[in-house]
């Protein structure tokens, strides 16, 4: 069952990829067989067991103690950021 | 020749200052530079910071410091965050990228004295395995450079195999060490999942990822896991289990060895690749192995299970370039929507963008339970599949791949055909089982691999039969022509 | 005209009171510079990885124990995915179906006195965003990311309370909660307590919920009771005219006092919630929860029953005197110094004068300028008749601006009460023999005038005399 351009646009949407007219039929095509492809997996019996959550069995989640370890940093990490003023990261206007 | 020396034998020669830090470092940048226009394995060499570090290898030396991997240059493959370095991920997205910090992996080699001499080149943000996806253009196999080296970690099997340096770190996440560890004619380790940190990865797919090494022969990697693998507080995942004396158990003896041969990765095997491992196998039954048939009926399901779970993943961790923090930003952005599509758009090339959207695809509403959940549940089964074998075999022999070293761009036009390059080394990232791939011959000129599967936090056992394998053959110990 | 009824549902998020963030080891006080609270964790670098704070573990199952709620033994991080610039990952980490709290439930106590159970259907665990600033930046804004990673536990309601009025109250009761339990420091000011209401009506008597609407980042009780006023009225509206309620998020606008529409939740991100592959079951044992039980401190509604019973105070009293810990502390202090015999006197005072001043200075109780030796000092001065209530109010307000304490002030100011019932009655007898027309008034009949007299005693003796005294001795005198 292959993707039909509409649904192919709304995924690129939801993904926030931009592609142009010219791609578009190239992407469709491809992500239609990558998705009848894993569709054996949809036909396959795969019984009563629960799915994997983690590769590592019986293991729990470290609890860290909190304390403050990070300094400001702000000058370095900013040094390679698109843009910058008054150390806030700028973007195009956020409209509520 | 410095370059055909192994790790331990540089290490014996730099503390008898037979040669210095320095001088390796040398020999191996001009090697670099020699050789590398032709293969493109590299990204980013950083000579100045070699030579720095290089000193001070030596500082340390002088003052009586030993250390297996004292003085020793290698290359990290472009996707270990280095600080001060590039980290472009092979991707046009980090092209600008400056890392801030280094990976643990980074930060346990440089203070084991190891020397870095470059970021290897490699399939964008991992994705790939043939390495013909990277923003800054294809790797060549040094074997044959119209022939792809493998991927993901194309660049860093291409450089070791080249001599370019005597070992070189990669990840794993689907085959990326062992498959062009295969191609390129040397050996690949990827541990099990928790074993090495995560931590300075930029990650692909956070329940697959494993950081490993390249090297000429098992015990040269073992000695650079020792030196990678342990618990890391900032990574979740890492496991807190002591981390063995991997050269320790190198020597020891085959005799009992229990290995299973897995039906499903010799059905429809190719007749030359099956003679191949006959080949091995009859090595190994010689030193005292024996083969146990095993099956695991669900394996087949394991590469598209891996094509549901790691674009999913994937899809998600790739969420943060979005031209705001860091990487690239798209010229002139008109407004939110259009800095992230463009920037992203653009930043991203085709492969990254087909997993991410398949990714997407799969976590969606509606589609949830189909595809992620039921690639989950296969997972599962083929993890239990495994455990259940182990229980009858100490290790799985097999191919690592289906041909060899195929040429550039002869797949790059079908994503299928590429994925299906993955069929045999996948399921051990899927169950997170280490896996390692050694050179065993060869098919119309081209090397061919050999793999090992162990249990959970086998390394050990894995390197200790691989290395008794190239104690008795010799696959290992050829170069490829030119680069002798 | 149907019969409408109310359903409403509360979502608040608290900032759990943590040193630094859930996942990372950056600081979490308001207020620093822009992003000097933003460590490589926050920022989305690549690479990077989250690990998990144990306080805010703790602090979780701190509310879920308040709240009678089962914690769960087993719970996931789930990543929430969509784009926003304030979100540096792409992705929340929050908990979707195996959330640390389950099933609770708060009794909240409404206007009339009714005790109103509220159901809480669970609380969970997750990342706060950062903050987008539009001042002074054209066509742009400006990502602070100092907020982002902070932990935030989101506590939902069940759809059980019935009109604005119900909503404040558990709003205010989780308020205190939150507070007493020193997880939160209900700075709704700051933001680190929002409220999100989903509001809907349906006629009385259906079953089925009507469509809701979801009102965003109410910061004030103030706000949440006239936001679900306003949006109560609109749906009501726009069903009695024939229209739809569409399932949408709304803001409020404090300054226009309506609601107005955020974005349609249908266009809103699939979120396509999957269990976080970088972070690993949260386990949580028996034995941690009992430890955890064993640091709770007195609940609000322990407090206010224990106050009841031990100190007689009506339920309305021992409320008020329960709102906070602090002030809880502060009243059993002068009741310890008092006497429980005179509880319902510390009551009075504490809740009239000292809470009087601490509004209008707008101090915290902690801050208070009468500790509660000072302010028991002066009640003893009361309850020994050394001074009036009305003289003892002067005393407090001194104490309150200079400090020193009552008998200090007293003596210094003369304020004694005067009850040498001689000396009251010379003072009775002039004021009588001053205002012969008064007298004549009162005593054909004139009632009222009994108060100028008094006052005319109390002018002459600066408010010093003992009023009771001055009472019997006029009535004596005027009759």
């Amino acid at each position: 069952m292959s993707l039909t351009r509409q649904e192919v646009e709304k995924i690129a949407h939801l993904a926030r990829l931009s592609i142009s007219e010219q791609e578009m039929p190239i992407y469709v095509s491809s992500l239609s067989s990558i998705v009848d492809f894993v569709a054996e997996l949809a036909r396959a019996d795969t019984g009563n067991v629960a799915p994997m959550a983690h590769p590592l069995v019986g293991l729990h989640q470290r609890l860290r103690g909190d304390v403050v370890t990070e300094t400001d940093q702000h000058e370095r990490y900013q040094a390679n950021a698109p843009s910058v003023q008054a150390a806030l990261y700028v973007v195009p206007r956020v409209i509520e | 020749m410095l370059h055909t020396l192994s790790i331990g034998a540089l290490s014996d020669l730099l503390g008898r200052r037979e040669v210095s830090s320095v001088e390796l470092t040398r020999h191996f940048l001009a090697r670099i530079e020699r050789h590398d226009a032709a293969l493109n394995s590299l990204i980013t060499t950083t000579a100045d910071q070699a030579l720095a570090a290089a000193a001070d290898a030596d500082r340390r030396l002088q003052r009586g410091e030993t250390g297996p991997l004292l003085g020793i240059p290698l290359i990290h493959k472009d996707i270990f965050c280095t600080e001060g370095v590039r980290t472009s991920c092979g991707s046009r997205m980090l092209d600008n990228f400056v890392a801030p910090y280094d990976a643990t992996v980074v930060e346990r080699l440089r203070s084991a004295g190891g020397v870095m001499l470059g970021k290897a080149n490699m399939d964008e943000f991992a994705m790939g395995s043939s390495n013909e996806t990277s923003y800054y253009g294809p790797v060549k196999n040094p074997w044959d450079i119209s022939k792809v080296p493998g991927g993901s970690s194309g660049g860093s099997a291409a450089a070791t195999a080249a001599r370019l340096a005597p070992y070189a770190t990669g990840t794993d996440t689907g085959g990326s060490i062992r498959q062009p560890a295969a191609l390129t004619g040397i050996t690949g380790i990827k541990p099990t999942y928790g074993r090495v940190s995560r931590y300075g990865i930029v990650a692909f797919a956070s329940s697959l990822d494993q950081a490993g090494v390249f090297a000429r022969s098992a015990a040269d990697a073992a000695t650079v896991l020792q030196a990678m693998a342990g618990f890391d507080p900032r990574d979740s995942t890492s496991v807190d289990v002591p981390v063995p004396d991997y050269a320790a158990s190198l020597a020891q003896p085959l005799k009992g060895l229990k290995i299973g041969l897995l039906a499903e990765f010799f059905d429809g095997l190719e007749a030359r690749n099956v003679a191949l491992i006959e080949a091995a196998l009859a090595v190994y039954r010689s030193l005292g192995a024996e083969t146990v048939d095993v099956s695991l009926p669900h394996l087949p399901l394991s590469v598209p299970t891996y094509y549901v779970v790691a674009p999913a993943e994937c899809s998600s961790n790739l969420s943060r370039f979005d031209g705001v923090r860091f990487g690239y930003r798209c010229a002139d952005p008109k407004d939110l929507m259009d800095l992230y599509k463009r920037s992203r758009g653009e930043g991203f090339g085709p492969e990254v963008k087909r997993r991410i959207m398949t990714g997407t695809y799969v976590l969606s509403a509606g589609y949830f339970d189909a595809y992620y959940l039921k690639a989950q549940k296969a997972r599962q089964l083929i993890t239990d599949e495994f455990r259940a074998a182990f229980t009858q075999v100490d290790l799985l022999l097999g191919p690592t791949t289906p041909t060899p070293a195929f040429a550039i761009g002869a797949k790059v036009d079908d994503p299928i055909t590429m994925y299906l390059n993955d069929i045999y080394t996948i399921g051990a990232n899927l169950a997170g089982l280490p896996g390692l791939s050694m050179p065993c011959g060869s098919i119309d000129g081209l090397p061919m691999g050999l793999q090992l599967i162990g249990p959970h936090f086998a390394e050990a056992r894995v390197l200790n039969a691989a290395h008794q394998y190239q104690l008795a053959t010799d696959w290992h110990l050829q170069t490829p022509r030119g680069y002798e | 005209m149907a019969d409408w009824e109310i359903v409403i549902g509360l979502e608040i998020h608290a900032q759990l009171a943590t040193r630094s963030k859930i996942f990372s080891g950056a600081a979490t006080a308001y207020g620093a510079p822009p992003n000097s609270q933003a460590s490589l964790v926050d920022l989305a670098y690549p690479g990077v990885l989250p690990v998990l704070n144990a306080e805010a573990v703790r602090m979780a199952v701190k509310f879920g124990l308040s709240v009678g709620a089962k914690v769960a033994e087993r719970s996931i991080f789930a990543r929430k995915n969509y784009f926003y610039p304030d979100l540096p990952k792409g992705y929340q980490i929050s908990q979707y179906e195996h959330p640390v709290v389950q099933q609770g439930s708060l009794a909240i106590v409404l206007d009339d006195g009714t005790v109103k159970t509220v159901g809480i259907t669970r609380a969970h665990l997750e990342e706060d965003a950062g903050k987008s600033l539009h001042e002074g930046l054209a066509h742009a804004s400006g990502i602070d990311l100092n907020r982002a990673g902070t932990p935030l536990l989101e506590i939902v309601s069940e759809p059980d309370m019935r009109s604005a009025k119900e909503a404040v109250a558990y709003m205010k009761k989780v308020h205190t909660l939150v507070r007493y339990l020193e997880i939160c420091d209900g700075n709704m000011q700051e933001g680190s307590f929002r409220c999100d209401a989903n509001v809907s009506v349906r006629p009385r008597g259906q079953a089925k919920f009507g469509t809701r609407a979801e009102i965003k980042n109410l910061n004030s009780f103030r706000f949440v009771e006239k936001a679900i006023q306003y949006e109560v009225a609109r749906q009501i509206e726009i069903i009695e005219s024939g229209g739809k309620v569409v399932q949408e998020t709304r803001l409020y606008d404090a300054d226009k006092h309506e609601t107005r529409s955020m974005r349609s939740k249908e266009e809103a991100n699939d979120y396509r919630y999957f269990p976080d592959p970088d972070l690993l079951p949260l386990e949580i044992d028996a034995g941690f929860i009992a430890e955890v039980r064993s640091t709770l401190p007195e609940l609000p509604d322990e407090k206010a029953a224990r106050f009841a019973t031990q100190f007689g105070l009506s339920p309305y009293d021992a409320g008020v005197l329960s709102a906070s810990r602090e002030l809880g502390a502060y009243f059993e202090a002068v009741v310890a110094a008092v006497g429980a015999a005179n509880a319902k006197l510390a009551a009075n005072w504490v809740m009239g004068e000292l809470s009087s001043a601490l509004n209008r200075d707008g101090v915290e109780i902690g801050a208070s300028r009468v500790a509660p030796s000072a302010l028991a000092g002066l009640l003893a001065r009361i309850l020994d008749n050394t001074i009036s209530g009305k003289i003892a109010k002067e005393v407090f307000e001194s104490l309150w601006t200079d400090g020193s304490d009552a008998d200090a002030i007293i003596a210094a100011k003369g304020l004694k009460q005067i009850t040498d019932s001689g000396a009251i009655e010379a003072i009775i007898d002039e004021i009588i023999a001053a205002n012969p027309k008064q007298l004549a008034d009162y005593r054909s009949g004139n009632d009222k005038l009994f108060r100028f007299f008094v006052g005319q005693v109390q002018k002459a003796t600066q408010g010093k005399a003992n009023p009771a005294q001055v009472n019997d001795l006029l009535k004596q005198k005027l009759s």
